[in-house]
């Protein structure tokens, strides 16, 4: 009698969940690790837990380049996700796959999921959308460079405040170092933040074209006189140690740290870490620093970092849940805790909003200066972001010949003439293979 | 190969090698035929347009100085790294071989290396070799180098054939340790006799006894600094500076795996391997001879 | 021993010393920065001990620690990383000892180009094939599976390309003995052919168990399944960190515990080399 109640109640139990919760499973790759990996997680268990029709799987795949490429092959084999993170330098790899990619402003059309592309922060938007100003990929971690310097050494060299224009870096600079710093300043990803970033924040094209989103056609022109005269400054600073190359990506972050430079340039995401590595020292945050000779007020920045894409070939129910997840993940109360955890911007004026109104900016001294560094002007073409083929490689290009620069054996203008000459083959060849 | 007295079953042998060929065939042999098509072609990396090109990845390859300065860099670095990691084990395990207590322990702490991931070794000397907070950057500049390789071509090889080797060592000293036991006690008993000191024995008895082995390493080494140090080097100098440290293997795996110039990359493979196998074939037909068998 | 040289022993002992620790100094780095907090390696990298102590290795091996993304335990992603090293090591060996007696032993037609195509496989990292493999495997349903993760990094030439240097050495007399009593190929094999192989056997287990046991590219390309999840996959996304901190003490401490398992498998190996040297006394 007994056996019988417990059995007829495990059957029932059965029963009522097969039936219930046939949950669609939609896969998410992404290239996150430590902890951003476990945010990553906690936000998909959250959505997973707000409803029961949908299910998001995140799954590691790597750097961000393995997770591009391990996307690129599944999608040969017919295996792709239905979403994937992409990093911002393959935007143009991704846009030019029309048959593989599903346009996010197309996808919340055609699930008749409320959006409003009004709400989102256009700095920040403005790298994925195409020339109508329609969203391609969902923004979901943006950096933009900040200038991090040393308020200690600063002060000790009787510095005020942060440089704001690349004349007073020299000063600033060589103010330090006649107090004794090592160097006055060191960089990351030099092309990012002396290329790229040099263009956007002076309001001068690197390309033709509106920087390659006006069509495949496009040419470099970062060889041209405003960004000669930046790199062979820097080249003069790096010969009498204001400047000192510190290696690709963010291997100069050391000279930092140590105190040997008392100022860098590097991602606004990096903030808590170096919070973290030097906790005795006044760290201090401030905007990129601009030429004023070429402008009276600076453009914003060009964002960093990666989006999500949406891959075809799933089914409508799975692209409802995409859609579904974008909205989650564009509220202004998931958005204010990831830009609040992770130092990337906040995608929407809600969540910057939210998060202004939370009094975490006034609790986290210098932690606004990336947001208003991208929305106290409107982006123009040449501060919108860059659409390059193949960039990837161009960077790779970029970093060799500054490499050379910084070395002494070749000069600015023969450097930048080079990379743009490679840079332009490289574009000629993604142009061909876009039919 | 030498002339060798062996069994005259035919339909066993074939039974007994087709396993290996199978997955050869399916896991190596088809995508190295797709490898060849791919060189042929011009696609974007999603493959939705393809255009036959003929052999124009190859051509500009050949006219790109950067591809042509990389084939000395690869030369460069095989042999340094062959060398010194083959000599530094065959001596280890010379030393290991002589005594009779702790070989355990030495043999158990020498693979230690080995036994270390690839990621996390590359992690551990950028930290040794880092120029400003690296162990090993504050001891040269004790004795006055200028360590730098951010921006020193020499210095950056330096570092990453250090690395590349580092792991080597462990490997080959495994397999030399375990030939260099296996030659016959009696042989080093006799020579003993007759008076000759260890150095004498390794070198007239032991070394030409495991030239199988050494073969077999010098070989192994060899396709390992071609093939499979890509990984070190994208992991601490990205090619760099100046693409002083960018190797065939690396700029495969470069412009294939991260940049997704698929054609190009198909291309160097195929020139890397007609390269490997030609220096194969050299060495199965000359180094061979002085085997011992 | 075969006299007594003192000195030459002491010298053997001092290089061997010296091999070690130049050798070991990253390993001896890694543990060492168990003991430290994460900061201290912004601005040097610490030779000695730090405060941490053994925290670090506790907090890793308590059982509700979620380890990284997977919400595997750690213990979990061992037992994958085992269980994929085993499986490789013991393919691995079994079809190259049998494909390198093929080839050496007998005489039939394609044997040169077939062993020539074996060997062909040293030269092709799967990093070079990746996308025509992975294509393959999602042909013969592969993906998400030990098969998938395991028989793709079996046929690899080396342990075939060793078997046959060694057996090359074998004398044609043993054979000749062998035939005259009337053993077959096969008998061959069992009683003679694999007890001498003991040695070389013995040293291409921990080559290719450790082989297999770091592998992270293939597994993380062909599984979506958190379930597949092995020990170096779990280190590298902790490595894998772009703009924020990373968290070297528990980086170490997991290549520390990862270290373990080819250390216990050579040490268990040791037995099988002693034996090897003992067999050869012909």
């Amino acid at each position: 009698m007994y056996m019988k109640k417990i059995t007829g109640a495990v059957v029932a139990a059965t029963l009522m969940s097969t039936a219930a919760h046939a949950t669609t499973e939609i896969e998410w790759w992404h290239a996150m690790g430590g902890t951003l990996g476990e945010k990553v997680n906690e936000i998909a268990a959250d959505f997973n837990a707000s409803q029961s029709d949908y299910e998001i799987k995140p799954v590691y795949k790597g750097t961000y380049a393995e997770t591009m490429t391990s996307a690129i092959a599944a999608f040969r084999a017919k295996q792709q996700p239905a979403i994937v993170q992409v990093f911002e330098v393959g935007t143009a790899t991704m846009m030019g796959a029309k048959k593989a990619i599903y346009p996010v402003h197309q996808l919340m059309a055609d699930t008749k999921e409320n959006f409003n592309p009004n709400r989102y922060l256009s700095a920040v938007t403005g790298y994925y959308t195409s020339n109508e100003g329609k969203m391609l990929s969902m923004p979901f971690n943006s950096s933009t460079p900040v200038l991090y310097y040393n308020k200690d050494m600063f002060a000790n060299a009787g510095i005020k405040s942060a440089p704001k224009t690349w004349k007073e870096m020299g000063e600033v600079s060589q103010k330090l170092l006649d107090a004794g710093a090592h160097c006055g300043f060191t960089t990351t990803w030099q092309s990012w933040t002396q290329i790229e970033n040099f263009g956007a924040r002076n309001n001068i094209a690197m390309a033709d074209n509106n920087n390659g989103f006006g069509g495949l056609n496009t040419h470099f022109t970062f060889n041209k006189p405003a960004f000669v005269n930046h790199i062979r400054t820097m080249s003069d600073w790096s010969k009498s140690g204001i400047y000192k190359y510190g290696g690709r990506q963010s291997t100069g972050m050391p000279l930092f740290y140590t105190q040997q430079c008392a100022i860098t340039m590097g991602s606004s995401a990096g903030l808590a870490g170096i919070k973290a590595n030097m906790k005795d020292i006044n760290v201090g945050v401030a905007q990129l620093p601009y030429d004023d000779s070429l402008v009276k007020k600076p453009q914003n920045t060009i964002i960093g970092g990666a989006s999500l894409w949406v891959l075809r070939g799933h089914s409508s129910a799975q692209y409802k849940g995409v859609a579904k997840f974008f909205s989650y993940l564009s509220s202004a109360a998931v958005q204010a805790d990831w830009h609040q955890f992770t130092g990337y911007l906040p995608i929407t004026q809600d969540a910057y909003q939210l998060t202004k109104k939370q009094g975490f900016y006034q609790q986290n001294p210098g932690t606004d200066v990336a947001v208003k560094q991208m929305t106290s002007v409107t982006p123009t073409v040449s501060s919108k972001g860059i659409r390059f083929g193949n960039f990837l490689q161009t960077r790779d290009i970029i970093n060799e010949q500054l490499e050379g620069v910084w070395a002494g054996k070749i000069s600015a203008q023969d450097a930048l003439d080079n990379a743009v000459k490679q840079g332009n083959e490289e574009l000629r060849r993604f142009q061909r293979t876009q039919k | 190969m030498s002339s060798h007295v062996g069994f005259k079953n035919k339909w066993l042998p074939i039974a007994l090698i087709s396993p290996q060929l199978l997955i050869t065939l399916v896991f190596f042999i088809w995508p190295a035929g797709q490898a060849i098509i791919q060189s042929t072609q011009l696609e974007d990396a999603f493959g939705l347009s393809t255009e036959f090109v003929g052999l124009e990845n190859f051509i500009s390859l050949f006219n790109d100085s950067n591809y042509l300065s990389s084939f000395f860099t690869t030369l460069q670095f095989s042999l340094t790294v062959a060398i010194l990691a083959l000599v530094s084990a065959l001596m280890l395990s010379a030393f290991a071989e002589h005594i009779t207590r702790g070989s355990t322990f030495y043999r158990t702490f020498l693979i230690w290396p080995y036994a270390v991931a690839p990621v996390v070794a590359g992690a551990l000397w950028l930290f040794l070799f880092d120029p400003t907070i690296g162990v090993i950057g504050e001891l040269l500049a004790l004795v006055g180098v200028d360590w730098n390789p951010v921006l020193n071509g020499n210095h950056a090889m330096w570092m990453v054939v250090i690395t590349s080797t580092w792991k080597q060592i462990s490997y080959n000293f495994l397999f030399f340790l375990a030939a260099l036991q296996s030659v016959p006690k009696a042989l080093h008993e006799a020579a003993a006799i007759d008076g000759s000191g260890p150095i004498k024995r390794f070198l007239t008895i032991s070394f030409p006894l495991i030239s199988p082995t050494s073969f077999f390493l010098l070989v192994v080494n060899f396709v390992y600094a071609f093939f499979d140090t890509f990984a070190v080097i994208h992991a601490m100098t990205q090619g760099g500076p100046s693409n002083s440290t960018s190797t065939l293997v690396y700029k495969v795996y470069n412009d294939g795996f991260i940049g997704l110039n698929l054609g190009s990359s198909a291309a160097q493979s195929v020139i890397l391997m007609a390269l490997v196998a030609l220096l194969t074939v050299v060495q199965f037909k000359y180094v061979e001879k002085k085997v011992a068998y | 021993m075969i006299e007594r040289r003192p000195l030459f022993t002491l010298f053997c002992h001092v290089m061997l010393i010296l091999g070690i620790l130049a050798i070991a100094l990253p390993v001896w780095l890694a543990l060492v920065a168990t003991t430290h907090e994460n900061t201290v390696f912004a601005t040097g990298t610490p030779l000695w001990f730090g405060d941490l102590g053994l925290q670090v290795f506790k907090d890793l091996l308590s059982s509700d620690s979620r380890f990284n993304n997977s919400a595997l335990p750690i213990t979990h992603m061992l037992f994958n990383s085992f269980i994929m090293a085993m499986t490789i090591t013991i393919g691995k060996l079994s079809i190259s000892i049998l494909s390198a007696y093929a080839v050496v032993f007998f005489r039939f037609p394609g044997r040169m180009l077939a062993f020539w195509m074996i060997f062909f496989t040293l030269m092709l990292p799967v990093e070079v094939r990746i996308m025509p493999t992975f294509e393959v495997i999602t042909n013969l349903n592969m993906l998400n599976s030990f098969s998938g993760l395991t028989i793709p990094l079996i046929a690899s030439a080396t342990a075939t390309f060793l078997f046959r240097q060694f057996f090359l050495t074998i004398p044609k007399e043993l054979i000749e003995a062998a035939r005259i009593d009337g053993a077959g190929p096969i008998k061959f094999f069992f009683d003679i052919l694999l007890p001498l192989s003991r040695t070389n056997i013995a040293a291409l287990f921990v080559i290719t168990f450790i082989y297999g046991w770091n592998q992270y590219l293939w597994p993380l390309l062909i599984t979506t399944d958190a379930q597949y999840y092995t020990i170096v996959m779990g280190i590298k996304q902790m490595l894998d960190v772009v703009d924020g901190i990373v968290e070297w003490n528990k980086i170490m401490a997991t290549t520390i515990i990862a270290m373990l398992p080819p250390v216990i498998v050579v040490i268990a190996m040791q037995k099988a080399f002693v034996k090897g040297l003992v067999d050869t006394e012909k």
